[in-house]
């Protein structure tokens, strides 16, 4: 085994890769998530539902991996973290479960029976499998900038001691509504490019007014942070090149503390702006640049995920009825073999996936039509 | 600590749900295959009929794929909600392969599942085969990931406790992915998806030939699923057996029990039959005992002796106690004593730290635990005779009976007198759902038998649930039963909707019914 870099630098890097993986699943399986939430907007024919449906059938599953892929990253690297955001979270993930479930057979059933009760009920349930998932990880992410009420006992065993409904708060509910707005216009850049006719001048539509309601929500939950919510401040820990347990460093609240980082570290600032300037720009440019506009939706959806990232970074879920307890890049991660490993592993085959996804989506290009969706019914999602 | 109600659940739960998975993992593993050898003799000679035998059996794929992701999810989402403490403590490891999973082949599977269905008139021939070929190939090494891990739990090997974070490390990669269990157990289970796939395809190709249904489409679809199918089903019997040999060596209990072996005999020891296991009396009524044969399978030898249950409680006996000085010494180091004898005390005792935990379930001091509480613990160490034995048994029989099957389909067809044996097609059709009774069995053996731990000898299962409550798990639960349920009738009425339509259903204008409502 190669050791490149030391126990430290190797954290920060793994922060950075999960980073990457749910930047990756918000921008890629985002308009996935989001073509399910405007599926009842811009069908309002079977045939246009199929012709959005397809816009995304053949790369929906693949997209879905990134989040699967961050999921098992997070075991791998921050198995405290898996562990105590999965069953603290219990209901709230136990949903997305449920409302995950009607997605592949969601696509793959619907139109496999020609009923028109059938294929209904199918499309709600992508409908609830897009909307569902996206709502619960905005609402996960508001909680997080909070802090949510946990501890460890002796043997690190995890104990949450708040209720599934004290996650519904004010702010994490806007948080929420972020995250639907974002992949509701994400989705909707999305489909413009790759439908044409109704389906397409409802995209445009739906783009702009999600967009709009998206940029103000996010604004107004930025000035939320800025003004009303504790942040959280290592004050004292063993050297971040040691293994140790979370309860042995010292965490205090800090007023406007989420803001930090981004005067620490001015670069950072890109994240928040991207979100802005990114998102603006494809609004203004949907007519006339349609992949140009897909592409800063991108870059828009990705700024969000990282100005949560960067406000939070070294946490990554500060606990608020104990913060010594609270889980950071430093303390929730794995041994530094593993780390190391599954580094290697990173390198090698995620330039791999890149390229053929990006092959596939190649192969894929261009638009689908309600012509194509009726002469190719039977082998057409 | 969790409640005796929360891990019974928790355990419901997770059996469920892994065995309700692995009833669509074993046809995305087979006929994936079937699909790729379908498809290159459609690329090597040209004829479009082994196009669409490639595209109907595609789409069955497509039905099955489809339940096997949603399950899958599951899966994953599991481990982190109701077996919160088995990921922190083994996360270190496990969670190695479930990323490498993702990383290497659910990536590759997934996304180029879509470009099999709907990249027909975008790729070339040979394009189009490398497509169904790579989906065949991340499923499958999607099967060899998850197996390293499962494999890890039987046997696990390449790591360390460690007190600072209390939790096991990784110390030897290799060690955890050349792990002796998880070789033999991978190709026996690829092996038994092959299997199920091959019967899946010959039950349906036979029902179709017994009432002349495009005999031409379906002839050739019997003819690739024989083949495949006795060249698996012999990869399963030989690798069932490699299996039985590395559990011999590395899983003593799970055998003892698979054998209902409850006194060490003298070598080689005789292989029971049949007979009724009593865990009270420790003994095995009306036993019908063939001699030699548990000791040349298990130890491949005449003179190595199997160890029988009542021996293996004497050993345990003394590792939970050793486990008590274990876990006492883990203490004086969690207490803040780092010197070099607290150190080497806890180094020498270890490895037995995880038979200490099993008194955690009546003490949670441990070290003050009664006589009582010791023997309480001792018998914990040996699950359920009963259900092991005879699922084994039944799980063999079933083997068996394919290879039968298999043979005679294999020979009939090879001697073109299918049209006389109309009986090897009846039979084909009615063993469709041997397979899958026959791999659940293999799973209870594998993992009822690896009780009371989660992790062999590290973790006992009742430590490794999360804190929650019992309402929240009665919640997912419930919901898994009720969705599940659902999804499973959905799936059953599409699978027997397009097996009845069969190649009609492509829309070509080649088959019979043609113009029937798709």
């Amino acid at each position: 085994m190669i050791y490149v870099f030391d126990y430290a630098t190797l954290k920060v890097i793994w922060w950075a890769v999960v980073g990457l993986l749910i930047v990756g699943f918000a921008v890629l399986d985002g308009w996935d998530l989001g073509t399910g939430i405007l599926l009842p907007y811009v069908g309002r024919t079977d045939e246009e539902r199929r012709v959005a449906l397809n816009a995304v059938g053949p790369t929906w599953e693949g997209n879905q991996v990134w989040f699967i892929t961050a999921g098992g990253a997070t075991f791998a690297a921050w198995p405290l973290v898996y562990a105590t955001a999965f069953s603290g979270l219990y209901i709230a993930l136990i949903l997305v479960l449920f409302a995950l479930f009607l997605r592949p057979v969601g696509f793959d059933y619907r139109s496999k029976v020609h009923d028109a009760r059938w294929r209904n009920a199918w499309d709600w349930g992508i409908f609830i499998a897009g909307l569902v998932p996206t709502l619960v990880f905005g609402v996960a992410f508001g909680n997080l900038l909070l802090g949510v009420p946990f501890h460890f006992d002796g043997d690190q065993r995890s104990y949450y001691t708040g209720s599934f409904f004290a996650l519904l708060n004010p702010f994490a509910l806007l948080a929420g509504l972020v995250s639907v707005a974002m992949l509701t216009m994400h989705g909707a850049f999305y489909l413009q490019l790759r439908t044409d006719g109704a389906v397409h001048e409802r995209s445009v539509r739906a783009a702009r007014v999600a967009g709009l309601v998206f940029l103000a929500l996010f604004a107004a939950a930025g000035v939320w942070i800025a003004t009303g919510i504790d942040g959280y401040r290592i004050t004292g820990m063993p050297s971040a090149d040691s293994a140790f347990a979370p309860g042995l460093k010292t965490v205090e609240r800090v007023q406007t503390g989420w803001l930090a980082n981004y005067s620490k570290y001015r670069w950072t600032i890109a994240a928040p702006v991207a979100v802005f300037g990114a998102g603006l720009l494809a609004l203004a440019f949907v007519r006339r640049l349609p992949t140009t506009a897909l592409i800063l939706s991108c870059a828009s959806v990705a700024g969000v995920v990282l100005t949560a990232g960067f406000a939070l970074f070294p946490f990554i879920m500060p606990s608020s009825s104990q913060p010594a307890s609270s889980l950071t890049a430093w303390d929730a991660v794995s041994s530094y073999r593993t780390l190391q490993v599954m580094f290697w592993a990173v390198v090698i085959f995620l330039p791999i996936i890149i390229l053929y996804t990006s092959w596939v989506y190649r192969v894929m290009r261009g638009k689908i039509t309600t012509e194509h969706v009726r002469q190719n019914s039977h082998s057409l999602y | 600590m969790p409640s005796v109600e929360v891990v019974d659940l928790s355990r419901l739960q997770f059996a469920v749900t892994a065995l309700y998975h692995f009833l669509f993992v074993p046809l995305t593993l087979g006929l994936s295959w079937i699909l790729v050898i379908m498809e290159s003799v459609y690329v090597m000679t040209g004829r479009e009929i082994y196009r669409d035998m490639t595209k109907f059996w595609g789409k069955l794929f497509g039905i099955n794929f489809a339940m096997g992701v949603t399950t899958g999810i599951t899966m994953e989402f599991q481990f982190g909600t109701n077996w919160a403490y088995f990921s922190h403590y083994v996360g270190d490891i496990f969670g190695a392969p479930l990323a490498l999973e993702g990383l290497m082949a659910f990536f590759l599977e997934s996304t180029f599942v879509g470009l099999f269905f709907f990249g027909w008139d975008r790729l070339g021939k040979v394009q189009h085969l490398m497509v169904t070929f790579l989906v065949a190939l991340g499923s499958n090494f999607s099967a060899l990931w998850i197996l390293i891990a499962n494999a890890w739990m039987q046997n696990p090997v390449g790591a360390e406790f460690n007190y600072e974070t209390m939790r096991m490390e990784l110390v030897s990669f290799a060690d955890l992915i050349f792990n002796p269990v998880a070789g033999p157990k991978f190709v026996h289970t690829l092996a038994a998806g092959y299997v199920a796939a091959s019967m899946f395809v010959l039950g349906i190709s036979s029902y179709y030939l017994l009432r002349l249904r495009d005999p031409s489409f379906a002839v050739r679809s019997f003819a690739v699923a024989a083949g495949f199918g006795l060249a698996s089903v012999l990869s399963v019997l030989v690798l069932g057996d490699e299996s039985g040999y590395t559990t011999g060596e590395v899983q003593k209990v799970k055998l003892a029990a698979i054998e209902a072996e409850w006194e060490t005999a003298k070598p080689p020891a005789s292989f029971t039959a049949f007979g009724f296991p009593d865990m009270k009396a420790e003994k095995t009524h009306y036993a019908i005992k063939i001699p030699w044969l548990t000791g040349l399978i298990a130890t491949r030898s005449v003179d190595t002796p199997v160890t029988g249950i009542k021996e293996l409680k004497q050993e345990h006996e003394v590792r939970i106690r050793n486990g008590m000085k274990a876990y006492a010494a883990l203490q004086r180091l969690k207490s803040g004593d780092r010197s070099a004898e607290a150190k080497a005390e806890f180094d020498r005792l270890k490895d037995d730290l995880g038979y200490g935990l099993l008194l955690k379930k009546y003490t949670t001091n441990v070290v003050d635990a009664t006589p009582e509480q010791i023997a309480a613990a001792v018998d914990d160490t040996i699950p359920n005779v009963a259900p092991i034995f005879w699922s084994f048994r039944l799980m063999v029989g079933i083997g068996l009976w394919l290879l039968f099957v298999f043979g005679a389909a294999f020979i009939i067809l090879a001697r073109r007198q299918l049209a006389t044996n109309r009986w090897i097609m009846k039979v084909a059709m009615w063993s469709i759902p041997l397979p899958w009774i026959a791999m659940e069995l293999g799973w209870i053996v594998a993992e009822y038998g690896r009780q009371p731990w989660t992790i062999s000898e590290v973790l006992p299962t009742h430590l490794s649930v999360s804190s929650v409550s019992l309402g929240q798990v009665m919640f997912s639960l419930g919901g898994f039963v009720v969705f599940y349920t659902a999804l499973l009738v959905v799936e059953i009425y599409l699978l027997q909707k397009y097996i009845r339509m069969g190649p009609s259903s492509l829309g070509t204008g080649r088959y019979q019914d043609e113009g029937a409502k798709s």
